[in-house]
Order: C-alpha cells, then sequence, then structure tokens
C-alpha cells in the first residue's frame, strides 16, 4: 500500500535480492568471481568510507551516505511495525497512520490549533458514542441516527480548520519529489528527495511528524483507504484471490490479514486505536533512517541531534509472540471468477534470518529468473503451456516465517492444471537432480553484479540501507550476506527443496474462469 | 576573593563551552527556516557524432562505477501498423531480442547475456522503437558487437515467433480482466477515434495473420543508420567510445531515406456518454476529457502550471477537494496531457464506489469547470506551482544517465537540445494571467467524453440522468 497512487501500481510483496531495482547492497570484503577485483573492490571500498552511522541517545539510528553527484539528497524513515502488530478488529491500522502521517501536527497543516484540539477531541467523543451505540443491539434505531449525525456535526466543526495537506505541499513547493510512503506486513516506510541546501527543512518535518502527529482528517481518512481498497483489492482477480490465499495460509500468526486491512475494520478503526497504535510502536528504537546524497556529516548529525533528538525515548514495543503452527494439511482456494485462469501454490519457510535464507535465494535465481530460468524453459519456452512464471520469495512478508509462492499464468485455453504438474515437476527435479555448475556460477555472478548496478540511486540506497538494518540489525549484513552466497552447495539447494516442497506444506489458490452470467439487458 | 572567582571562572569555562560547538536552533514553525543558496546547476553536454551512414551518436561520460549503457533510438512506430496486421511492429520488437541473430541462436544469447549479468532488450512502441545494451565496461568491446547484430541481423526464428504470438493472444484474453486496459482503451477509442492507429488494438485475427516474413520486412525497412540515435553513458573515455562505435557501426550501410506516412486521428473530440458494463468490481471508474496538446504548443509553459494547480501535488485542487475533503477517491488525476509529436489525451479521472458514481462525475465536472472559468488559478497557486517546478529542477538533470537519456529523445523528436534549460526559462516567465487564458482556450467541457466503466447495478441511476448513453461492447472479437 502507498499513500500516492503510482500509475505503474507497485505490489506490496518485494523481490527480494534477486531483482536489479531492489537489491541496493553496499559494500563487499571477498574477492568476487566473475569480475576483475580491482575495478569493482575500489568502487564498493569508496562507498563504504563514505558511510557515516549515528545513533541518538533515544535510539533512532541514522545511516549517512555522502554520494555527491548532484546536488541533492533523499532519505527513507523505516518503521519497525507493519501489519502484522495488528490485532483483531483493527487490521489496517499501520497502513492507516502512514496515511495520518501525512495530516500534519501542532504546527502545520492547522488554521489555529488552541480551538482545533477541543474540536477534535469533541469530534473523538461524538464518534466514540455513536460507534458503541451502533454496534450494540438492543439501542433504538433513532437513538444511533441522532448520534451519528452529532459526530457529522463535530466532524464539519472540526474541519474548518483545517489547512488542507500542508505538510505535503511544503515539500513540494521547496523542491521534494518523490514523496510517498508505503507499509507492509512487516514495516513502515517515509520518503522523498529533496534539493541538497533544504537538509534543515527535512530534519524539521521528519521529526516533527513523529513527534506530535494531530490525527486530523482521520475519519474522511477512512473513506479513501476504503476506496483504495476497493482499488488494489475487490476490483481486480488478482486481488480478490491473493487475499483469500493469504487467509488460508495463516491459521494463527497475522501475516494472514491483509495489509490493507479488512472492510469492516476500515470502517471501524477510531482516532483513539491509531493514537494507541502510535505511541506503542512510533518510537525511537524503532526507526532507523538512510539519508543518501550531496550531505555533510560534520554538519548534519549536530542538526539531526537538535531535531530528532526532542523525540523522548519510550519503552520497547511489545513483541510479536504468535508463531504459525507447522503446516500438516494441504489447502486448496479455488476463487470462480469471470476473467482467465491464473495460478500459484505457497509453501511455507522460515524467516529471513533463518541460515537457509541464502539457498532459497539460489532457488530463487535458478527457478525464475531470466530468460535462461528453469520456470521460463521449461512453461513458457518448450511446454509452452504458460506466458509467465515466476515466484515471491517473501510472501507477504520475511521477518517472520512466510511463503515461498510459485505462480503461473497459462496460456490461452490451457487449464490450471496444466501448470500447477509443470511447476511441481521443476520443484521435484530441485529435490532429485543437482543444479549444474552453471546455474550456481550464474547465481552468483547476477547477485554480484546487481550490487553494482543498484548503487546508482540515492533513494534505493536508502531503501535498501534501512532494509537490511530492520531485517539483520547491521547494514553491513549486505555484504556478508553476498557472501553466504559463495557457501551455498549443490546438496544444500536438494535438503531445502526436500523440506520445503512437500504437499502437506502446501496452499494452492487459483482462479477458474467462471461461465459468463446471463445478459442483464 | 577566593570565593568569587569561582564562579567567575565558571562563567568563563561556561561561556566558551556554548560557543565551542555550532549551535542549531531548532525552529518551531516552518516558515522560520532559511536556505542557504543551492550550487549552481550545470547540465553536462554529451559529445554529438554524426557518422558517414548516418548514425547520431550522442556521448556522455560517468565514471561514478564501472558500468556502460547503450540506448537506441530508431524510427519506426506500431502507429505505422497496416490495420489488418496491428501487433506487427510489437513482436517485431520483442522478437528481435527473442529470436535471436543469425549467426547467434536465441538461447545461445540469453546464456550469453544472463551468464555476464548483461542485458540487451529490444521494443517498439507507439512512436519509436528503442534498443538498449548495459554491461560492466570490461565487457563494453564484446557486448556492443552482440547488440550491433541484434539490430543489424535479427533472425526472428519461428520458434520463439510462436512464443510471443502466445503471450499476445493470452493478452487479449485477458484484456477485459482488469478495469484499467478498458478505461485506457476505451477512452483512446473515443479520443482519437476508433479507426485511428493511436487507438488500435490487437485482436486474434490480425495477430493470427503475421508471419515471419511481416517481421524480417518491417526490420528491413526501417532498421537503418541513417534512421537511428545512438546514446551512450558509462566509464569509458569519449575518445574510445567513439572509436569502438565507428567500429562496430561504421561498416553498417546507410539505408533509403523516406518520411513517413501521416497518422490519422480525430482533431476534435464528439461529446457524449458512454459505458462497459464491467460486474465484478465494488468501484466505478470515471473518465472525463478530450484531445490534449503537443510539446511544442505556444501554450505548453502556461498549461504545465495549470496541470500542477490541478493535479500535480498535495495542494491540488482534485487532490484535496476529491480526495481528501470528499473522501470519495483514493486515486483522483487530472490534467492536459502533451505528447511529442501527437497531442497526448487531456483528461479528469477517479475511481469511486459505485454509490457515489454521480457524486463522482459531478465532481471531476465542477473541478473542470471552476479551473476554466469561474475559479480561475489564482496569484498564489500560479506562485506555488512555479515554486515547485523551479526548485525540483535540479532533479531532471540529477544524473549523466538521466540527461542523456532526455537528449536522446530531444534528437529523436526533433526538439532543440536545450529544451530543459527552455523550460526553465518559460516557467519562470509564465504569468497568472497566460494561466488563465491558456485554461480557459484548452479545457473545453462542451467537449468533454464521459467513460464509466463499473457494474450496471450500481452505475445505473447515475447514468439515467444523461438523455443518451452509448454502451460500449467489449466483447473480444474471435473468442
Amino acid at each position: 500500500m502507498t499513500y500516492l497512487h503510482n500509475r505503474t501500481h507497485p505490489t506490496p510483496m518485494r523481490h527480494r535480492l534477486l531483482s536489479a531495482s531492489i537489491i541496493k547492497v553496499l559494500s563487499l570484503i571477498c574477492v568476487l568471481l566473475a569480475f576483475p577485483a580491482s575495478a569493482l573492490s575500489q568502487s564498493l571500498e569508496t562507498f563504504e568510507q563514505r558511510v557515516t552511522e549515528h545513533t541518538l541517545k533515544n535510539g533512532w539510528k541514522f545511516i549517512l551516505v555522502e554520494r555527491p553527484v548532484a546536488p541533492v539528497f533523499a532519505f527513507m524513515t523505516r518503521v519497525n511495525v507493519g501489519s502484522a502488530q495488528e490485532g483483531a478488529g483493527v487490521t489496517g491500522l499501520a497502513h492507516m497512520f502512514e496515511h495520518m502521517a501525512f495530516k500534519g501536527t501542532p504546527r502545520l497543516g492547522t488554521k489555529n490549533y488552541a480551538k482545533e484540539k477541543p474540536a477534535l477531541k469533541q469530534l473523538e467523543q461524538a464518534y466514540l458514542t455513536y460507534q458503541q451505540a451502533k454496534f450494540d443491539p438492543q439501542a433504538n434505531k433513532q437513538h444511533v441516527e441522532n448520534l451519528f449525525k452529532a459526530f457529522k456535526d463535530k466532524q464539519k466543526a472540526a474541519s474548518q480548520f483545517v489547512k488542507k495537506n500542508e505538510f505535503g505541499d511544503i515539500i513540494e513547493r521547496e523542491g521534494g519529489v518523490s514523496l510517498n510512503a508505503f507499509t507492509s506486513a512487516d514495516v513502515t516506510g517515509y520518503f522523498y528527495a529533496l534539493p541538497s541546501n533544504k537538509v534543515e527543512l527535512f530534519a524539521y518535518l521528519e521529526s516533527e511528524r513523529f513527534l506530535h502527529p494531530v490525527f486530523r482528517e482521520f475519519y474522511e481518512e477512512r473513506d479513501v483507504v476504503m476506496e483504495e481498497r476497493r482499488m488494489r483489492t475487490e476490483s481486480r482477480p488478482v486481488g480478490r484471490l491473493l487475499e483469500q490465499f493469504t487467509a488460508t495460509s495463516f491459521m494463527a500468526h497475522p501475516y494472514h490479514h491483509p495489509v490493507i486491512g479488512f472492510a469492516s475494520d476500515i470502517q471501524s478503526y477510531t482516532m483513539t486505536d491509531a493514537q494507541e497504535f502510535y505511541n506503542r510502536y512510533y518510537i525511537p528504537t524503532n526507526m532507523v533512517t538512510a539519508i543518501v546524497g550531496d550531505i555533510h556529516p560534520k554538519t548534519l548529525i549536530p542538526l539531526l541531534e537538535k531535531y530528532f533528538g526532542r523525540i523522548p525515548s519510550s519503552p520497547k514495543s511489545p513483541t510479536l509472540r504468535t508463531v504459525e503452527p507447522p503446516s500438516t494439511a494441504e489447502k486448496t482456494v479455488t476463487l470462480e471468477d469471470p476473467s482467465q485462469p491464473f495460478y500459484l501454490e505457497g509453501y511455507h519457510k522460515p524467516s529471513i534470518s533463518h541460515k537457509d535464507q541464502p539457498v532459497f535465494d539460489a532457488i530463487d535465481d535458478i527457478l525464475t529468473n531470466g530468460r535462461t530460468s528453469r520456470f521460463y524453459r521449461s512453461l513458457v519456452r518448450d511446454k509452452k503451456i504458460a506466458v509467465a512464471a515466476g515466484a515471491y520469495g517473501a510472501y507477504p512478508g520475511e521477518k517472520y516465517p512466510h511463503l515461498w509462492v510459485a505462480y503461473a499464468v497459462p496460456g490461452r485455453g490451457v487449464e490450471n492444471a496444466a501448470v500447477q504438474t509443470a511447476i511441481r515437476d521443476e520443484l521435484k527435479r530441485l529435490k532429485t537432480e543437482d543444479v549444474t555448475d552453471e546455474e550456481l556460477a550464474k547465481f552468483r555472478t547476477r547477485a554480484k553484479a546487481h550490487l553494482i548496478y543498484s548503487l546508482k540511486s540515492n533513494l534505493g540506497l536508502a531503501m535498501s540501507l534501512t532494509d537490511y538494518h530492520t531485517l539483520f540489525g547491521d547494514w553491513r549484513e549486505l555484504f556478508r550476506y553476498i557472501e553466504r552466497f559463495d557457501k551455498v552447495t549443490k546438496a544444500d539447494i536438494r535438503r531445502v527443496a526436500k523440506q520445503t516442497f512437500q504437499q502437506s506444506n502446501l496452499v494452492v489458490a487459483q482462479i477458474e474462469t467462471a461461465a459468463p452470467p446471463a445478459q442483464t439487458h | 576573593m577566593k570565593r568569587l572567582q569561582l564562579p567567575i571562572l565558571v562563567l568563563i569555562l561556561a561561556s566558551v563551552g556554548l560557543t565551542a560547538t555550532p549551535a542549531w536552533s531548532q525552529v518551531e514553525r516552518v516558515e522560520q527556516l532559511h536556505y542557504p543558496p543551492l550550487p549552481e546547476i550545470t547540465i553536462p553536454e554529451p559529445t554529438r557524432v554524426v557518422l558517414g551512414n548516418g548514425l547520431v551518436v550522442l556521448l556522455l561520460e560517468d565514471h561514478e562505477l564501472p558500468i556502460v549503457s547503450v540506448s537506441a533510438r530508431i524510427r519506426t512506430g506500431a502507429r505505422l501498423e497496416p490495420k489488418e496486421k496491428i501487433g506487427l511492429a510489437g513482436l517485431t520488437g520483442t522478437v528481435m531480442r527473442s529470436g535471436g541473430t543469425t549467426t547467434l541462436a536465441g538461447d545461445t544469447l540469453d546464456d550469453y547475456l544472463e551468464g555476464k549479468a548483461a542485458s540487451i532488450e529490444t521494443g517498439i512502441g507507439t512512436s519509436v522503437g528503442t534498443a538498449s545494451m548495459n554491461c560492466l565496461i570490461e565487457d563494453f568491446a564484446e557486448v556492443v558487437k552482440v547488440f550491433v547484430d541484434v539490430l543489424k541481423n535479427p533472425s526472428f526464428a519461428p520458434e520463439k515467433l510462436a512464443i510471443a504470438k502466445n503471450q499476445l493472444m493470452a493478452g487479449i484474453a485477458r484484456q477485459n480482466d482488469n478495469p484499467d486496459g478498458i478505461v485506457q482503451r476505451e477512452f483512446a477509442k473515443l479520443v482519437y477515434g476508433k479507426d485511428s492507429p493511436y487507438a488500435s488494438q490487437e485482436t486474434y485475427a490480425t495477430v493470427g495473420s503475421i508471419t515471419r516474413e511481416d517481421l524480417l520486412a518491417w526490420h528491413q525497412k526501417y532498421y537503418h543508420p541513417n534512421r537511428m540515435i545512438l546514446g551512450l553513458v558509462g566509464d569509458f573515455k569519449t575518445a574510445d567510445a567513439l572509436a569502438l562505435v565507428k567500429r562496430v557501426f561504421g561498416q553498417w550501410p546507410k539505408g533509403p531515406e523516406f518520411t513517413d506516412p501521416e497518422v490519422p486521428y480525430q482533431h476534435s473530440t464528439k461529446p457524449g456518454v458512454y459505458y462497459v458494463e464491467k460486474n465484478d468490481m465494488t468501484q466505478a471508474k470515471i473518465i472525463i476529457g478530450h484531445l490534449g496538446l503537443i510539446r511544442m504548443d505556444p501554450d505548453y509553459h502556461p498549461v504545465v502550471i495549470t496541470n500542477q494547480i490541478l493535479s500535480g501535488s498535495f495542494g491540488a485542487r482534485l487532490f484535496s477537494s476529491i480526495r481528501s475533503k470528499k473522501g470519495l477517491a483514493y486515486d483522483v488525476h487530472g490534467g492536459v496531457g502533451f505528447g511529442w509529436d501527437y497531442p497526448a489525451t487531456a483528461s479528469f479521472s477517479m475511481s469511486t464506489k459505485t454509490e457515489t458514481t454521480q457524486a463522482g462525475i459531478d465532481a471531476l465536472t465542477e473541478e473542470a469547470h471552476k479551473i476554466m472559468k469561474t475559479e480561475p488559478p489564482t496569484d498564489k497557486e500560479v506562485q506555488n506551482a512555479k515554486a515547485s517546478l523551479l526548485n525540483s529542477f535540479v532533479f531532471s538533470v540529477d544524473s549523466p544517465g538521466k540527461v542523456l537519456g532526455k537528449l536522446l529523445t530531444y534528437e529523436y523528436y526533433g526538439y532543440p537540445s536545450d529544451w530543459m534549460t527552455r523550460f526553465r526559462n518559460g516557467i519562470e516567465r509564465v504569468t497568472t494571467e497566460q494561466v488563465r487564458r491558456a485554461t480557459q482556450q484548452h479545457i473545453k467541457p462542451d467537449q468533454f467524453v464521459i467513460l464509466v466503466v463499473g457494474p450496471r447495478k450500481g452505475t445505473a441511476s447515475a447514468l439515467a440522468r444523461y438523455k443518451q448513453v452509448h454502451e460500449l461492447d467489449i466483447s473480444i472479437p474471435g473468442s
């Protein structure tokens, strides 16, 4: 979920290390196989020298990278909270807070906070009263209607103090670009880029918005989020399928509910809910910010201390205790839908911190990366039953045990059963035959090449640095990670394939084309 | 004496301590922030050379990383396809790469490139053909030879053509699954006219009729160095890279000179209300508009400001009113689109729950009327829009690769190479009066087509208001 609608429709799922646009590895100390060591390691050493780390007393961590290619910089703040932190009744709240983070503060986005503050309090009181009556089966219908009207009156009264979208407006007026945010099952990210002379604007805004966000226009924004849900999930066939698939795959773990939230929750969570969520999770020890571009740590760090240091320390957030029990039953979700067939199957796998993650990365690369991949050559080229086939290894998140999902788009006139058989043949091959030396070499070469190609973007670097820091506790883990690829063996791949690709560990989801309904006119 | 000295000493030491470290006084209000000036922006200028065979070459050095990126533009486009063979240009673009060359099979080419973590990709869009190459600088000399081979000697291997056709066919079968595709295709037909190449649509029949000979003929007609522009950016010395380009491209003989025929499209949109039934949605998609403009239009800069005011930012009218205030939409957009050498579309669009279809149509038309008539752009709006565009200008030239990409585009469409600077100067000079006048001229509610895609049940009441609603048949021919 993103705050602004990107015309290219980003998905909430991410390809991990093997997508060129996502991997942003920063440095490397081992000798690389395919490349002349001098040019490559020199550029990487140079990059590492340009990184400065700084942690505030309150626990907020900053990773600064000097990359003076142009007089601009980009940043990303990654908060270690996602939809997995939500409980029943408030699904979608992490994403809702992401929207709230654009609504401003007591000093920004308001015409008169002294008057607005009590108006918002009264609004919330009116809403809670109305909501309680609404869900009370004994309540008198007229009474509920009256309370609803009272709530709407208070909503109107509070809205007169709003200076619409002042937060985003200022960023753009001062030349900011790429302004957006996203929420996933694991994390929430905020980012934009600014000309390099506006560093203090960044420090002001990005500390203010988390120091004292004001939840103005909360109930209006719930409607906006409902439209987002309708657009992404309800009005797209694969969107409908994925929601069912995800809920079926996780019995106990909160990964089972959608990041956008269920409709009834979106339409009933409150400002109070959002405030509690924010108090619990938006604390400095859960924040890491990477700033990349034409910056100067010597002058930037005191700035960060002054602005971000204002945020008080907080006790640690609660830890998620639920563990998804091992799957013992194969599950299938079949959606009869007017659209064309679509097939996917997911297998449970451990979290990204598990020692076998590099083996899964190798499996991903060999099965799905490019025209030489096994899925492409088997399903698309040779059997000619699919027009596309691939896998997501981090569904719906990766911080906790999750799913490895293979999918295929059947060709015209091809049944889902055919692509299912072909996918399973390839998975079986991984269990029974060794992969080739060429495949392993290509996997390592490509991962290392992506390292180089990925260094060319301030925002991309900021995203990757905060990503690895959040998942592994240290951005440097990126380069240690690449070293692990050299240690992945053919036997490892067979072992992990045998363990993972089992019937009892499997959830199938497919769209079967329903017969068209009778003409309505 | 002794007792007094100590506090004075402490005071002196304390004041020294205060001034020793830089003291940021953090501001309360954002208006209190002051910024140092941004350094002067210099836009890198590539070296431009025209070879004897007509190939135009642009070269720009970038030594940050040991990589090289090559981009080509070829004078061709899907808009030149014959009606019976819609899909031909796209297939040529795809299979030029996948089908390998006369000496290098497609699979071998795939293995070679992926083994080196290099890439070569080709394609043909509506108005231009493209080709690209990326690799480590160490592999440049070797991979660029393969790049020329792909452009000059594609084999269009039959089995690869079959795969590409299958993919197109599957795409046709799925073309009504998602509402976005329906909106795009049908709106283009309404704006450009259903017979215009700018609204053309592949069908099973047109794709089925395309043969390998067609691809060879298309390639033979358009792929010549005098119809190509080549851009190179990377970790090379200009002289070396130019010598390499001359070596590998220089022997390719010049091709025939000819101009492409005019591409027909209707020059004004016929107003009307149109509906497409799609029942597996909980929203209606609404799009309202008409023909847009070309960037060369004398009103380009003022209309860019209009677009910014309508939809270019958080403070923009559509976002603030229809999304933030009314909560009617997550995605809402509006503006007059600009094409390079043919007009884009002008449109106001949004998705809203079916119950508010009517409110959505009204909100969009109201905003259109406001900006062109009842609430024209204010001085403040124009100032803010100009500030956004001018302050963010630095991003449009923030890397050699980005600059080179833009220059390739200007070269291809016949725009002056200093277009970026002209843009900045043009925006600086725009006045509120110009913006108001241009808005009135180029947003024409009396020419609006209104297209609604959504469930019949939810949208019926919204559409009942109109005297005539044309229902569009989107059933896939030949299925």
